[in-house]
C-alpha cells in the first residue's frame, strides 16, 4: 500500500503545503497567506490540503518553517543566554557578542566570560579546563538566562573541554539551564561559531514552541507519523533534533524551493531561479543539493559561518518599476512589490512594471488587461526585455560551477519574465506544481549528518582519517532518520591548511539518504 | 599627528584588503581586535617619522602563523605586547613608537591594538605596501638592515628572542618556534631608530591604505567618476575584464597555491592567466607576462568592487584585474632577486609597470 508525506512550508508571504505519494506524485497542494501566528497557518494549510485524503497512508509530516529566522530579525521571542568561551588566555582580544548589532546584543547576551581551556591546532591544550571557573559560572546563570553557549577554540577537531563543561553545568544546575556546545552547531571560524551558538542557544524557547504546534496540528486530525523539520542543507532534522539545533533551519526556505523545483523537474544538476514581486533568486543544485556559499553569512546582521545556499539576489520581480522614455529605459531596482495587483497598468493601475512590460512583450497572459499596455512603445519593452534577459543571462553564468551548460528552471509568480532560452543555458524549464515548489522541497527532503573537523594526517594517516570522518557523517544520517540500507556519501572535501609544515587538513562529509520506512 | 577613527579603521580595512592581493589574511579579527583595544584603552595616533625623535627605537609587531589557526585561535593582545617589551628589554631601550611591517591583509592593524595597549604612537610607514608571505621580503632587508634581533611570543607567556646572521634565517627561526606555539603568534623585529625609518621605509604606507580604500569605497557606492579617481590614485590600470572560467588550487610545502584562468568578456578568444602563491603574483595575457610581482594585481568583483581573495575565488565570477605598481621605495638594488618572480621559483622575468612615479628599475637578474 502506498504511503504518504506531508510537507507544509511557511514562507514570508505564504504558507504552502503539499501532499506526496511515494513516487513524488504530487496529491494534493494549498497555498494559503502566512499568519501573524505561524502556528495558526500550518494548522490551517494542514486542514485545506489533507481534505480528500486518506488520512490512515500518512507516515510522515515535513515542515520548513522561518520562524526562527523571523525571531532573529525581528529580535522577538528570543531568550537570553550566557556565553562561556573556554580559550583564555588565547582570543582575550575579542570579547563574545564583539560585532553584535546593539539591540540583539541587549536581547540575548547575558553573562559573558572568557575561561582558561580549549586546544591548539596540533590537538594540545591551550590550557587545563579551568572547572572552578565553569561551577562558578552556572551558579551565576541561573535566574538570569535560560541557557549557556559553551564554545572552544578549535572545537571542531578537539571538544573535549565542551563536554565536560556540559557535564559541569548539568551537575552544578541540573536542568535549570540547557547548554548548547558549538561543535555541534558549527564549523572552522571560532567568532563565527560562538556567534551561531548563542543564536542558537537563543532560539530554543522558539524551537519548542514551533514543534509543539506542528504536533498539536498533526494531533487534532489524528495523524500519529514521524514529523521532521527542513534545515538549511536541503535536508531533514527530527523534531527533536530540531529543538537542539533551531539554527540549521534559517536559510531552509530558499533551499526548499530550490530542491522542489529540481524534483518537480525531474532533475538533479540544475540552475533555479525564483521569481518574486520584488527579487529573484538564483542558486544552483550539484547531485540534488544546494550549492554552499563559501562567503560569511550574516544573519540578522550578525556574522555567522554555519552552512547556506549560495544564492544571488537582483532586483528583478513582477513588481518592479520601468521608468525613462526610449533610449534610455530604466528597470528597478524600486518595485511596487505585492501591490502589482493593484498598481500594474495591466490591472488599472498607474506605474509601469516588469508585469506590464512582459505582457506587452508576449510572456504573461491571463493577468490584468492586455489592452491596457497596447499602446506602450515597442522600443520601451525591447529594451526592457533586454535588461531583463542580460540579467538572466548574468546571473545563470556566475552560478555554474563550470562551462558546461545546465537546464535552468523557472519558479515562483514572477517567472513568466525568464525567456525561453538563455544563453549558457542548455534549456529553460517550467515544471508543473512550481507555484508549491517549496513545500514539495519539504515533502522530499532526506535525512542527513554532516561532519567538518580538523584531522592531522601524520598521527593516524589519511585513509584511516577519512573514514574515520565517512563514519560519522553515515551515523549522523542514521540518527536524524536516514534508512541505515541507503545512506550515501554526498560530498568529501579535503582543505590542506596554508602555512602548515605538518599535515594539517580540513575535512567536510556529508551523507544523506531517504528516510528509514518506520511504519512499514 | 593626527588620531585614527572609527571612519578610518572601516577605509583602512578594505584598503588592507586590496593591499593583500588576494591573501594577507582577514582583516576582519584584526579590526574587531583594534575596536576593542581602542574602547579598553583608548584612541591610536599616527606620526610621521620626522615628527619623532630621530634616534628614538621604532619597534615592529605582526601576527605570524597561519590564517586557518588564527580564525580558531583568536590572539589574546598579550602576546604582541610581551614581544614588543621583550624585545625592547634585550635592546635595553624603551620604543617612542610601533610601525606595521606589512601594510596589506591582516597585519597593517594589529600594530594599532598594540600601540593602544602600549599607550604609543604608529608610524606612517612599512617595509612592504603589500603582503608577502615572508619575513625577508621587506625594503629593510634590501637597505641590509637586520631582522634580527626579533622576538616571537604566545599567549602564554613563552617567549624567544633570537640573533640570527640574515634575514631568511630570521624567517627559518620564526616559523619553526611558531610551529611548537600554537601557529598564531606575534613578531616584533626589525628594530630602527625613527630617522633610519625615515630613510629606508616606505614613507606614508598608513594614509595611503586608508585613502586607497576610502576611494574604493566610493567606487562600490557607484559615485560618479570614483573608479577613475581610484585608478588615478592608485597609477593601477584595469589589464584585463572577464569571467572567471578555470580555478586549480593545490597545497604544496604549506603554501596555497593555485592558477586561475579568466576568460575577456567581450573577446572570448583572450584569456589572462593568474598564478597564486597565497598572493597574486603574475599575470600572464596569451602566454606573455603582462603584471608581475612585486607590483600588485588585484581582482575587483565587477558588480560590486569587492577585492576578490584567493579563498573566495570561484568559477564564473566577472572580475576587473587591476595592476597597481609596487611602492617605488622598492626600486632598488636587490629587489629582482629578492621579491621578483624568480623569488617564487618562477621562470619569468620582471616586467616593470608603467608608472609615472616608477624609476626604470636595474634589476642586475636580467
Amino acid at each position: 500500500m502506498t504511503q504518504l508525506r506531508i510537507g507544509i512550508d511557511v514562507g514570508g508571504t505564504n504558507t504552502d503545503a503539499v501532499v506526496v505519494d511515494q513516487d513524488g506524485q504530487v496529491v494534493a497542494s494549498t497555498k494559503a497567506a502566512t499568519t501573524p501566528d505561524p502556528s495558526d497557518g500550518i494548522r490551517a494549510a494542514l486542514d485545506e490540503v489533507i481534505k480528500g485524503v486518506d488520512t490512515s497512508l500518512i507516515s510522515q509530516a515535513m515542515l520548513g518553517t522561518t520562524h526562527p529566522a523571523n525571531a532573529i530579525i525581528r529580535r522577538r521571542d528570543l531568550e537570553r543566554v550566557g556565553v562561556l568561551r573556554l580559550a583564555a588566555p588565547s582570543s582575550l582580544a575579542v570579547r563574545p557578542g564583539a560585532a553584535w548589532p546593539a539591540d540583539l546584543h541587549a536581547t540575548v547576551i547575558g553573562p559573558a566570560e572568557i575561561i582558561r581551556g580549549g586546544f591548539e591546532y596540533d590537538g594540545r591544550e591551550i590550557a587545563p579546563l579551568d572547572e572552578e571557573a565553569v561551577r562558578r559560572f552556572a551558579r551565576q546563570c541561573v535566574g538570569q538566562v535560560n541557557s549557556i553557549a559553551i564554545t572552544c577554540a578549535f572545537a571542531p577537531a578537539s571538544f573535549d573541554h565542551e563536554l565536560r563543561a556540559a557535564e559541569l553545568v548539568q551537575s552544578e544546575v541540573g536542568d535549570e539551564l540547557r547548554v548548547g556546545l558549538s561543535h555541534q552547531v558549527g564549523s572552522i571560524g571560532m567568532l563565527e561559531r560562538e556567534n551561531a551558538t548563542i543564536l542558537n542557544a537563543a532560539l530554543f524557547g522558539v524551537a519548542r514552541a514551533v514543534v509543539d504546534g506542528f504536533h498539536a496540528a498533526l494531533a487534532s486530525h489524528g495523524l500519529d507519523v514521524d514529523s521532521y523539520l527542513t534545515q538549511n542543507d536541503g535536508t531533514l532534522m527530527t523534531s527533536d533534533e530540531a529543538t537542539r539545533l533551531p539554527i540549521l533551519t534559517v536559510g531552509s526556505g530558499p533551499t526548499n524551493s530550490m530542491r522542489g523545483a529540481c524534483a518537480l523537474a525531474g532533475l538533479s544538476d540544475a540552475l533555479v531561479i525564483d521569481v518574486g514581486g520584488t527579487s529573484a533568486d538564483v542558486g544552483i543544485l550539484v547531485d540534488g543539493f544546494p550549492r554552499e556559499s563559501s562567503a560569511a553569512v550574516e544573519v540578522g546582521g550578525v556574522r555567522t559561518n554555519f552552512r547556506m545556499p549560495d544564492l544571488i539576489s537582483i532586483g528583478l520581480g513582477g513588481g518592479t518599476i520601468v521608468t525613462g522614455p526610449a533610449g534610455s529605459v530604466v528597470v528597478g531596482p524600486d518595485s511596487v512589490g505585492y501591490r502589482v495587483i493593484t498598481e500594474a497598468l495591466i490591472n488599472g493601475g498607474s506605474t509601469l512594471t516588469l508585469s506590464d512590460i512582459s505582457t506587452a512583450g508576449g510572456r504573461l497572459s491571463g493577468f490584468g488587461d492586455p489592452l491596457k499596455v497596447e499602446d506602450l512603445d515597442p522600443r520601451i519593452v525591447e529594451q526592457a526585455l533586454d535588461w531583463v534577459d542580460a540579467q538572466v543571462q548574468i546571473l545563470s553564468e556566475r552560478m555554474k560551477a563550470s562551462r558546461q551548460a545546465l537546464p535552468l528552471i523557472a519558479v515562483g509568480g514572477g517567472s513568466h519574465l525568464i525567456p525561453d532560452s538563455v544563453p549558457g543555458v542548455a534549456e529553460v524549464i517550467r515544471p508543473a506544481h512550481h507555484s508549491v515548489a517549496n513545500a514539495f522541497g519539504a515533502a522530499i527532503a532526506e535525512a542527513s549528518g554532516a561532519v567538518d573537523r580538523v584531522y592531522r594526517y601524520e598521527s593516524e594517516g589519511r585513509e584511516k582519517c577519512l573514514d574515520d570522518a565517512k563514519q560519522l557523517a553515515v551515523d549522523a544520517a542514521i540518527r536524524s532518520g536516514a534508512d541505515p540500507d541507503q545512506v550515501r556519501i554526498t560530498s568529501v572535501v579535503e582543505v590542506p591548511m596554508s602555512y602548515l609544515p605538518g599535515q594539517g587538513c580540513r575535512v567536510q562529509v556529508k551523507a544523506a539518504g531517504p528516510l528509514a520506512a518506520t511504519h512499514a | 599627528m593626527r588620531e585614527l577613527t572609527l571612519d578610518d579603521l572601516d577605509d583602512m580595512v578594505l584598503g588592507a584588503t586590496l593591499l593583500g592581493t588576494g591573501g594577507g589574511g582577514d582583516p576582519y579579527i584584526a579590526r574587531l581586535m583594534v575596536r576593542q583595544a581602542m574602547e579598553d584603552f583608548g584612541s591610536v595616533q599616527i606620526v610621521e617619522p620626522g615628527e619623532l625623535d630621530p634616534e628614538g627605537l621604532v619597534l615592529t609587531t605582526a601576527v605570524i602563523g597561519a590564517p586557518t589557526v588564527i580564525v580558531e585561535k583568536v590572539p589574546a593582545g598579550t602576546e604582541f605586547v610581551t614581544g614588543v617589551r621583550a624585545l625592547a628589554s634585550y635592546l635595553g631601550k624603551d620604543p617612542v613608537a610601533l610601525m606595521p611591517i606589512e601594510v596589506g591583509g591582516m597585519n597593517t592593524l594589529i600594530p594599532l591594538a598594540t600601540a593602544a595597549e602600549l599607550g604609543l604612537p604608529v608610524i606612517d610607514a612599512d617595509s612592504m605596501r603589500r603582503a608577502f608571505p615572508q619575513i625577508e621580503m621587506t625594503v629593510f632587508t634590501l637597505a641590509g638592515i637586520p631582522a634580527a634581533p626579533m622576538s616571537v611570543a604566545d599567549e602564554k607567556g613563552n617567549l624567544v628572542v633570537f640573533e640570527t646572521t640574515s634575514n631568511q634565517m630570521a624567517e627559518t627561526l620564526a616559523r619553526t618556534a611558531v610551529m611548537q606555539l600554537g601557529m598564531a603568534n606575534a613578531i616584533s623585529c626589525y628594530s630602527m631608530t625613527a630617522g633610519q625609518i625615515a630613510k629606508y621605509g616606505i614613507q606614508g604606507s598608513m594614509s595611503y591604505c586608508v585613502d586607497l580604500g576610502r576611494r574604493l569605497a566610493a567606487v562600490q557606492r557607484g559615485e560618479e567618476g570614483s573608479f577613475e579617481a581610484f585608478l588615478e590614485f592608485a597609477e593601477a590600470e584595469v589589464f584585463f575584464t572577464g569571467k572567471i572560467i578555470d580555478i586549480d588550487r593545490r597545497t604544496t610545502e604549506g603554501f596555497a597555491r593555485g592558477t586561475v584562468v579568466i576568460e575577456h568578456l567581450d573577446d572570448p578568444s583572450r584569456t589572462m592567466r593568474i598564478e597564486i602563491q597565497n598572493e597574486l603574483l603574475l599575470a600572464f595575457e596569451d602566454g606573455e607576462p603582462v603584471i608581475t610581482t612585486p607590483d600588485l594585481i588585484c581582482l575587483l568583483d565587477l558588480e560590486n568592487a569587492a577585492p576578490i581573495t584567493t579563498e573566495t575565488l570561484a568559477y564564473g565570477q566577472r572580475v576587473n584585474v587591476i595592476g597597481m605598481p609596487c611602492a617605488p621605495e622598492w626600486h632598488q638594488p636587490g629587489m629582482i632577486e629578492l621579491v621578483g618572480p624568480a623569488a617564487f621559483g618562477y621562470d619569468v622575468d620582471y616586467v616593470p609597470m608603467k608608472s609615472k612615479a616608477t624609476s626604470p628599475t636595474k634589476g642586475s637578474a636580467q
